[in-house]
């Protein structure tokens, strides 16, 4: 089924918020999730938080280095659409390398 | 609440045993509406496993039934409301219906069969691979009952040119510009006589979070192309563009046998298609101690894509020797086939149990892995270490 054709910024913000407070029923205990607190953690939580929980980000961590997170928002940005300015997206990088590369 | 798991995570200690994957001791288990306890790999867009303990009957019940979703906006479907729509180029006469016609408009079928998530098995692949880490349970053997697609494909008029056939459910994205789930089927596996719409799952109405109130069944195919919450299907002249058909859900051409979606391949990739033949142990874990002189069996399930089991094989010597598990009730060829086999718990120490499962193609589980970027189609012998005491 389609989704919505057309968002605003502003729209995309409240989105972000409704995600974290529970809009959507199954976000129902999904602030129990909490990313690490490091430079970068809540751009990298608003952002991701849009379209899904954060359990993605440290379950995927042994699987992941600085390439493949390169990699993974990447094809956020550009497949999925996800609203990153360039600077954004290195912020986002520089924090999920620093805190969530496991792979060896 | 911070899980044992996620603490793990915070130390450099942790990353050692997250990979040793100590069975599922640090999984965090979370109640849907609906349904018991599962294992959360995801609370948005749900994804929650079946525990391994779950998965010992015959029939998943549908409380326990894994969960699986690729979007966040996932409506529940009010069925008096609901209505399913044909169209496309290569439909003759397009065509809506509601649940009720579609229900009352065509021969009732049921089929049982193995759902099976592509990606089952990926959090145990080494080495790792991004995605959800599912373990063994992104997988249910259920009796789905409804109407043969085919059926419905041939009130609608199939046109001669038709190569695809393309899928949409009521599940949606939150951004406009990801890409809706959408999946296709080559014309020939749409018209099977077992590719079903079910609106009944073992002898309920589907539930909300397996597809409410229609969904695809394609028994012997993996779960990707059961879209849940039909919506749409459109018969169509050319292979299917949508993201989540070339570019997700793609192994490399050549690697892997079964049925082959020629009009989606290309030299490097190809749709990730039939299921494997694969057996799982339900009946220990890793690490399970036996009492000497006590009665003890193994047993667990085996499936493939449809050919049917032909036998399983159970070896305590590290693969040199096999001997065979007995097979019970056949419940039909694209479900799973359950096996039992006495251990010998006579001495004390070490018993390391390797099974093997072998299908009616001549196929039978591989000692190896074939790496893959999406981490799919783990089949590889499984090996439960245990000791008798």
């Amino acid at each position: 089924m389609k989704g919505p054709r057309r968002l605003a910024p502003l729209v995309l913000t409240s989105l972000a918020l409704a995600g974290a407070c529970g809009l959507l029923w199954a976000a129902a205990g999904e602030e129990s999730v909490q990313l690490k607190d490091a430079p970068g953690r809540d751009l990298t939580t608003g952002r991701c938080i849009i379209c899904h929980s954060l359990e993605y980000i440290p379950s995927n961590a042994p699987a992941m280095n600085r390439a493949a997170w390169q990699k993974t928002i990447q094809k956020m940005k550009d497949r999925f659409g996800a609203p990153l300015t360039d600077e954004e997206a290195t912020q986002i990088l520089d924090y999920l390398d620093g805190s969530y590369s496991g792979k060896s | 609440m911070v899980t044992r798991r996620e603490l793990l995570l915070g130390t450099a200690g942790g990353w050692l045993l997250e990979r040793a994957w100590a069975g599922e001791a640090t999984d965090t288990l979370t109640a849907l509406p609906g349904k018991k306890p599962l294992i959360r790999r995801a609370f948005r867009p749900p994804n929650f496993e079946t525990p391994l303990a779950d998965l010992a009957p015959p029939f998943t019940r549908n409380d326990t039934f894994f969960v699986r979703y690729h979007l966040p906006v996932i409506p529940r479907v009010d069925p008096a409301t609901w209505r399913l729509q044909i169209a496309g180029a290569s439909a003759q006469r397009p065509l809506t219906m509601s649940l009720r016609e579609l229900r009352g408009g065509f021969e009732h079928v049921a089929v049982a069969a193995v759902n099976q998530c592509a990606g089952n098995r990926r959090g145990l692949f080494t080495p790792r691979v991004p995605g959800v880490q599912w373990g063994n349970g992104a997988m249910g053997n259920a009796l789905w009952r409804g109407v043969r697609l085919r059926d419905v494909l041939h009130r609608a008029g199939v046109a001669p040119d038709a190569a695809e056939v393309v899928f949409d459910g009521a599940d949606s994205p939150i951004l406009p510009a990801t890409p809706d789930f959408l999946k296709s089927l080559p014309v020939e596996r749409a018209l099977d006589e077992n590719t079903l719409i079910a609106f009944e799952m073992n002898g309920q109405p589907l539930p909300h979070w397996n597809g409410a109130p229609a969904r695809l069944v394609v028994p012997g195919w993996v779960g990707t192309y059961w879209v849940k919450h039909l919506t749409e299907i459109r018969v169509e002249p050319k292979a299917f563009d949508g993201f989540w058909m070339k570019a997700a859900y793609r192994v490399p051409t050549g690697a892997f046998p079964g049925s082959r979606f020629t009009s989606q391949e290309n030299a490097e990739t190809t749709p990730v298609t039939e299921l494997m033949v694969n057996s799982l142990i339900t009946s220990h874990v890793s690490g399970a101690q036996l009492r000497r002189g006590e009665r003890a069996e193994l047993a667990g399930k085996a499936w493939d894509s449809g050919a049917g089991i032909e036998g399983v094989e159970v070896s305590a010597d590290r693969g040199q020797s096999w001997r065979d598990a007995t097979l019970q009730r056949d419940l039909g060829r694209f479900a799973w086939r359950e096996f039992r086999f006495a251990l010998d718990a006579s001495r004390a120490g070490p018993v390391e149990m390797a099974v093997r499962a072998r299908s009616r193609s001549g196929a039978k589980q591989p000692d190896k892995l074939t790496p893959n970027p999406s981490g799919y189609h783990d089949n590889i012998v499984q090996t439960v270490s245990l000791e008798v005491v």
